[in-house]
């Protein structure tokens, strides 16, 4: 199989609570090849806990599904995709509102998308009323060693 | 999940022992609500120095438990949070409730 991406990782598991950490530790672990800082990698594990527990209680209202994550790699540029076949949003506008939830109920706090956002560097929401929502997230590791790329550009300049 | 109760001031401290997410509210939920009721203390504060991890079901959680303390005519504060929970604090506006009294943030 040819990617265009360095490398990628597809996990699929059943919309369970106790699967929260479970996800983002995992895709956490795939991201450390980025050379993160422990700062970054919070970041990610994050914003990956608040779309996976959107899908557990809001995509399947607590009924079991299939939540799908998939990660990809592109440089120093981690791809977050988390999916769901749930009953989707109305209204995704109404949703990325800090402090807006439909569950006040059940103490939730409406960040989840806040956080998803200052978290990481883009977020994209796709949803449909009863198929599904999928979020799709981007962040870019700010390495500590310059890339090969740049180190070339940076001897290139020296030598001319 | 470990409380201590400071029974000369009224204060009750709660140590939070695990990774906050919306897995682990419901049973994190249940104890302080208990030791709550238990000892009705004056003051609460949430010891997160073996908190590796929160995110914003965390928030709800501390809400909730702050409205408790309220209607028992009590107060809430915070310790000991690492740099990642003190960001989604700081981002939910909770510390004009619950304020943060880390050391390292009196500066």
């Amino acid at each position: 199989m040819k990617s265009i991406y360095d490398n990628e990782m597809e996990l699929d598991f059943l919309s369970k609570s106790n699967n929260e950490a479970f996800a983002r530790i995992t895709v956490a672990a795939f991201a450390a090849q980025l050379d993160p800082t422990i700062e970054e990698l919070a970041d990610i594990k994050t914003a990956v806990s608040e779309a996976v527990t959107n899908c557990i209680i809001h995509g399947y209202e607590n009924t079991e599904g299939v939540i799908k994550i998939k990660a990809s790699l592109l440089k120093n540029e981690i791809e977050i995709e988390i999916s769901d076949n749930g009953k989707g949003i109305e209204n995704v506008e109404l949703a990325r509102k800090p402090l807006y939830t439909t569950k006040a109920n059940l103490e939730r706090s409406g960040m989840g998308f806040t956080i998803m956002e200052s978290f990481m560097d883009e977020v994209e929401i796709h949803s449909v009323v009863d198929i599904g929502t999928k979020i799709i997230m981007k962040k870019k590791i700010k390495s500590k060693q310059p890339l090969e790329e740049e180190k070339e550009e940076v001897l290139l300049k020296l030598n001319s | 999940m470990n409380s201590r109760f400071d029974k000369k001031n009224k204060v009750l401290y709660l140590q939070i022992t695990e990774e906050i997410d919306h897995h682990s509210t419901e049973k994190i939920r249940r104890f302080m609500d208990n030791e709550i009721t238990r000892f009705m203390p004056r003051k609460i504060v949430f010891d997160f120095s073996n908190v590796s991890f929160m995110d914003s079901a965390g928030i709800g959680l501390l809400i909730g438990r702050y409205k408790l303390i309220k209607l028992l005519g009590g107060t809430a504060e915070m310790i000991n949070t690492n740099k990642t929970i003190s960001k989604v604090l700081e981002m939910s506006g909770i510390l004009k409730i619950i304020p943060l009294q880390n050391e390292e943030n009196a500066s």
